[in-house]
């Protein structure tokens, strides 16, 4: 005999659910855990800690950094950069976007180029973006810009295309205008999914800017990683590369947050 | 001879995809009466949907006309509602809000008095209450059942008094007690509205029992095969289904279906695999 009780009750059912305590308690362990490797790991002095420093070292070092150095100043540096670059992509996407989803002219005339250029790797473009731009904060915004935009235009217009065509006819049989169809249905419609698209392509902005700043910057999270390259400070390494996890994580968090403010209707059972 | 409410003549559709052509439609003609109620039945491909949609202006004819009351139609027009099976209700708006959409629309509100808007809202309150919704008035779509769900579709489509009322499959995702509940709404607001309307269905006995016409349409080409009158009276029942007239209808209708299909079982196939040993 099965018992069902067991079956119903454990996680492992296929797309299972977890209670909450449980959920955060799993979570909590995924995260806690590597890190308690990493410490027992490099406390226990088999590894040497140029190749792997202690957290308290990584910890003392942020310190450090925040005391003696500029870390607000390059903390505000990068996220400067991050949403001037995400904010200009997401200014000229949206409205493309929106077109490319709903006009097949528009859509036949840039969606080949921008399927064309997103595949060139935005790295690449550093040299001639200096040389177009300068070497000041123009030049860092620009490849977060190459790196997001043509990205995020063609996710925008599918997020547009996947709106059903029964909310489009049905508004069309109710007397709406091509106008009103766009703003008051497509767009609506298509919000929740251009948010995620937002989100998920500001986690490639701040990958953008780690490369702009690694190769053309003399401020900023990214350069600062560089430069402890060059005096072999791997603590500050990760220091820097920790910090700017935590801040892609919070500015997702964030956007999961607006996606529940934003769209009580989605999640309202 | 009044003018019908709908006149549909000579009208022909045609699908181009890739080098060969697909005829969806070819030489239909069909004339409705204003407050009559027409089904159309057939085996998938017989083009019932295509008529519905080139009725409703969402779709252009390759040829022939479409007119409601004498007048050509050019395209969807707020005289001719429609209700889509799924997917058509705008998930961000309450119930109540997807019910007053169009008085968002310009079209409705250029020509909107003070009065026109509180008379607006009462239709609005009045639609609710037929429809029995007034208990999820301020609920989202997706917190509703299916049939709930067609509910507030009907609804929003009645709000701006159509003449006509076009309905694809509206009923063929719910289950059957729900749908014996919705035939009976609807029917009773077609009678309440005086509205015309037209409905798609694949499933007969649906087709026959809200009926004035069951119209057998019929694949490859796509065409009027026959049309059938329901001799039942105008209130219908569900006791109505198990009668005689109904159930001779249905055998007739259905036979109709099977004969233009073009699928019919091969017998010794089947034979063949049945007498065929398990490995």
């Amino acid at each position: 005999m099965i018992d069902n009780t067991i079956i119903r009750r454990s996680g492992w059912r296929i797309r299972g659910n977890l209670g909450r305590r449980t959920h955060l308690l799993i979570s909590l362990a995924g995260l806690l855990l590597p890190v308690g490797w990493w410490w027992w790991i490099s406390a226990g002095g088999a590894v040497d800690p140029i190749f792997l420093p202690t957290p308290p070292l990584v910890i003392d070092s942020a310190w450090e950094w925040l005391r003696d150095g500029d870390l607000l100043g390059d903390i505000g540096i990068s996220v400067y950069r991050v949403v001037t670059g995400f904010l200009m992509s997401a200014v000229l996407a949206l409205p493309l976007g929106v077109l490319i989803g709903t006009y097949a002219p528009i859509k036949a005339f840039f969606e080949p180029i921008t399927d064309f250029i997103r595949y060139m790797p935005a790295a690449a473009f550093i040299p001639l973006v200096m040389l177009w731009v300068g070497i000041d904060e123009g030049a860092k915004i620009a490849i977060i810009f190459i790196g997001t935009f043509f990205q995020m235009v063609l996710m925008i217009a599918e997020d547009v295309r996947r709106v059903p065509m029964e909310q489009i006819e049905a508004a069309q049989t109710m007397g709406a205008d091509r106008d009103e169809i766009v703003m008051r249905v497509i767009v609506p419609s298509a919000k929740p999914a251009i948010l995620n698209t937002l989100r998920v392509t500001m986690g490639w902005a701040w990958t953008y800017l780690v490369v702009a700043e690694l190769v053309a910057a003399n401020s900023g999270l990214g350069f600062a990683v560089l430069k402890a390259q060059r005096f072999l400070q791997t603590d500050k390494i990760f220091a820097g590369i920790i910090l700017i996890g935590l801040f892609g994580l919070v500015t997702d968090q964030c956007f999961r947050w607006m996606h529940r403010y934003s769209f009580p209707w989605l999640y309202r059972k | 001879m009044s003018i019908p409410r709908i006149q549909i003549e000579a009208l022909d559709k045609r699908f181009e995809t890739g080098d060969c052509e697909v005829i969806a439609l070819q030489d239909a003609n069909l004339s409705i009466a204003p407050a009559e109620f027409v089904t159309l039945v057939g085996a998938s491909g017989c083009g019932k949907s295509t008529l519905l949609r080139i009725v409703g202006g969402l779709e252009p004819a390759s040829s022939g006309t479409v007119s409601v009351d004498g007048k050509p139609i050019s395209g969807p027009g707020i005289d001719r509602a429609m209700v889509f099976q799924h997917y058509s209700l705008y998930p961000w708006l309450t119930v109540t809000e997807n019910i007053k959409f169009c008085r968002q629309l310009k079209m409705h509100r250029d020509v909107s008095t003070s009065a026109d808007v509180e008379a607006a809202g009462g239709r609005a309150d009045a639609l609710i209450r037929l429809m029995g919704l007034g208990h999820v008035m301020q609920a989202y779509p997706n917190q509703l059942s299916g049939g709930m769900q067609q509910r507030v579709a009907i609804a929003r489509a009645l709000m701006a008094r159509p003449r006509i009322l076009l309905m694809d499959e509206p009923f063929g995702a719910l289950d059957a007690q729900t749908r014996e509940v919705m035939h009976d709404l609807i029917l009773h607001v077609s009678i309440l509205e005086k509205t015309t309307l037209l409905f798609v269905t694949h499933d007969v006995e649906e087709a026959i029992y809200l009926a004035h016409r069951v119209v057998l349409m019929a694949p490859r080409p796509g065409r009027i095969e026959a049309i059938y009158e329901v001799p039942l009276p105008d209130h219908r029942d569900q006791d109505m289904k198990q009668t005689q007239e109904f159930l001779a209808l249905k055998k007739q209708i259905l036979a109709g279906i099977r004969a233009t299909s073009g699928m019919q079982t091969d017998h010794d196939l089947l034979e063949q695999l049945g007498n065929a040993p398990a490995h």
